[in-house]
């Protein structure tokens, strides 16, 4: 492909509106694109995109691409991936930006290798070399043990950046853009997949990456019934709780409660470690913390390198006494 | 008729091994084996050989472990034929020397699988635990021109279709896929099968097909790296962990709860 200029965003849209991760990407995408003086542009997929068109453009997109199509709707990867590979042979942008999220971790791979060209997986921040004005990009390798910074030999660079890497910025109404029809032609024999029923298994409350305060327990509890004092105390703090994957495996905890790697990101202003040893494959979604706490009974534990408060004991004792402060304390 | 099944698997370095032997090479930007401590199959991939035979308990199938890479160890990769699987090929290239690199990696799996003559289903590990791409898999899919499905936790064959559980961050959804197609499994499919002592017996028996990259027909626009290493390092945590002390660890709770509030976080 050709040299190419300017940063595409492929955007979501799924709840009718722009969503988080994509304001995320707004924010990486603005800084490289100023970086680099060239244009940033957000392709949205959907069936109907005026209003996250306008949220766009609001937080500094100049270009809006509506791609529009009753088969784009829902997400598909067959549809989504002939969808944007179309418009990245029209206008052949010098930078991608995709979320890592659910539906990105599919569409990213597949675009790079169906456009011959590198990817840059799971980066938690982009920026440019201006000598050759190449995508850097810093990322966790070997489960969070070292951190690479990588770049793509090919146009267009592709990057895809690990949700909550990025705070979104400000909306600015006043700013104007230019909102592009681009029509697509798709038809139902091109999907190959097919979801034939969704299941979910959401534990209620608080959803993990929205909470403030989460809670989470790892194989040090020793079984299922413990998380029965982790959810008390997120109940005295408005909490959600969480788990090492440790945890999951052991099938105390549905996965979906899983934080880490392979897990969810978290990133609240408290998080409650209990008898979690710190790998960095946990740490990895959960370093975004703004308050770590560790409870743990081995003073040796890594953990207590990577938080701000900790106690050395068993939980069995430290844990009800800390829920019973904490209870006295916030109703007093 | 029987159902052929690959599983892509590879050998990395043990991931849970502890931190401080974690050591990277600064000279050349390479992690350092750690001295002692075998590499081991990429545990997703152990997930994936035993999605492959679960399909084989069940009805007839062929199950064919692939690898690339360099300096394999032989006792550890022929672990998945200890668990059951009927044939292991190692491609073994100093070109395929592990990098950061996916594609040509993908390439060269994908070259591999054309020269098996292909497969009604192919399995692998959502991801590797050394580069944690996620791209590998969905790289061959993309070349050989097949459907994939991504983070099974389980995998059923039937009439010609592949049935996967996939999860998503709140559950899982069920996606139907033709055959042939690609599936990348997590963790959540549950503990692969222990090796049991036939199985054992039977893989020391086995010998492995061995390539090395001239054994397979790629050109040579095909085989150079699209993403490079700029640097790598390991990250310093410059967090001091205030260790709260009571007089007993129910103490020590209470101290906490009064410092959590004193600081405003609660
Ligand atoms: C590719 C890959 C991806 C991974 N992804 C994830 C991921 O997303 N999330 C994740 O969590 N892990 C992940 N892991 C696993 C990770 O490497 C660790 O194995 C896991 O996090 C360990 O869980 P844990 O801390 O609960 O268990 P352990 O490491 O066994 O730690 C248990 C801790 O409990 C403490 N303890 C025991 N008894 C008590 C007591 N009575 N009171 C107080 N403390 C006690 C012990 O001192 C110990 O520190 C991944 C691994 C790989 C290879
Ligand atoms: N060198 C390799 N040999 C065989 N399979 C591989 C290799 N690299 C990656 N894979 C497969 O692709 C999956 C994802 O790897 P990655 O994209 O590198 O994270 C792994 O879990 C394996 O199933």
């Amino acid at each position: 492909m050709a040299e190419g200029t300017g940063v595409l965003i492929i955007g979501d849209t799924s709840g009718g509106e722009l969503g988080s991760t994509t304001l995320e990407l707004l924010a990486a995408g603005q800084a490289v694109a100023t970086e680099l003086g060239e244009e940033l542009a957000v392709a949205l997929l959907g069936d109907t995109v005026d209003v996250p068109a306008q949220q766009a453009i609001a937080h500094g997109s100049q270009k809006v691409y509506a791609v529009n199509h009753p088969l784009l709707a829902q997400y598909q990867i067959d549809f989504q991936l002939t969808a944007v590979e179309a418009l990245c042979n029209e206008i052949s942008p010098r930078v991608i930006l995709v979320a890592r999220t659910n539906e990105g971790r599919d569409l990213a791979p597949r675009l790079a290798f169906r456009l011959g060209v590198g990817l840059a997986q799971d980066c938690l921040e982009v920026s440019i070399d201006p000598a050759e004005k190449k995508l850097l990009a810093n990322r966790p390798v070997y489960g969070g043990n070292a951190i690479a910074v990588v770049s793509c030999e090919e146009t267009p660079q592709i990057a895809a950046i690990r949700p909550k890497a990025y705070e979104p910025t400000e909306a600015d109404h006043s700013r104007q853009g230019e909102i592009v029809s681009f029509p697509v032609e798709l038809d139902t024999s091109m999907a190959r997949t097919q979801v034939v029923d969704t299941v979910i298994e959401e534990a209620e409350g608080i959803k993990l990456e929205d909470a403030h305060i989460v809670i989470s327990g790892g194989r040090g509890l020793g079984g299922p019934e413990p998380f029965a004092h982790l959810e008390e105390l997120a109940k005295v703090v408005g909490g959600t709780v969480g788990a090492s994957r440790a945890a999951v495996d052991s099938g105390w905890v549905p996965a979906s409660y899983q934080v880490g790697l392979t897990g969810k990101t978290i990133t609240p202003d408290l998080y409650i470690m209990v008898a979690i040893s710190g790998a960095s494959q946990h740490m990895a979604g959960c370093s975004g913390s703004k308050v770590i706490v560790a409870i743990n009974k081995d003073a040796e534990a890594n953990i207590f390198k990577e938080a701000r408060y900790g106690v050395v004991g068993d939980w069995e004792t430290v844990l009800p006494a800390l829920t019973a402060a904490l209870k006295e304390l916030t109703q007093a | 008729m029987a159902i052929k099944i690959g599983v892509l698997a590879k050998q990395v370095i043990d991931p849970e091994m502890p931190m401080a032997a974690f050591k990277i090479d600064d000279g050349s930007k390479k992690v350092v084996p750690p001295p002692n401590i075998p590499p081991v199959v990429n545990g997703f991939d152990e997930n994936a050989v035993e999605a492959a035979l679960m399909i084989k308990d069940a009805q007839e199938a062929t199950v064919t472990v692939i690898s690339t890479g360099t300096e394999f160890a032989l006792d550890v990769m022929k672990k998945p034929l200890s668990m059951g699987a009927d044939e292991l090929v190692l491609l073994e290239d100093s070109i395929l020397e592990n990098t950061i690199d996916s594609f040509l990696t993908a390439q060269y799996l994908a070259a591999a699988i054309r020269k098996l003559g292909g497969f009604d289903l192919i399995i692998c590990g959502r991801q590797a635990s050394d580069w944690d791409n996620a791209q590998v898999p969905l790289g061959v899919a993309e070349i050989l021109g097949m459907a994939s499905v991504s983070l099974g936790k389980k995998v059923d064959v039937t009439d010609g279709k592949v049935r996967v559980e996939r999860i998503i961050p709140d559950g899982y959804e069920v996606v139907e896929a033709p055959l042939p197609s690609l599936v990348t499994v997590s963790n959540e499919l549950g503990q692969p099968r222990y090796p049991t002592l036939r199985g054992i017996m039977a893989a020391t028996r086995k010998k492995p097909t061995i390539w090395s990259a001239s054994d397979l027909d790629l050109d040579s626009s095909q085989s150079s790296a699209k993403v490079s290493l700029r640097d790598l390092f390991v990250p310093v945590s410059d967090q001091d962990c205030e260790i709260i002390e009571g007089d007993d660890p129910g103490d020590s709770g209470r101290l906490l709860a009064l410092k959590l509030r004193e600081d405003k976080v609660i």
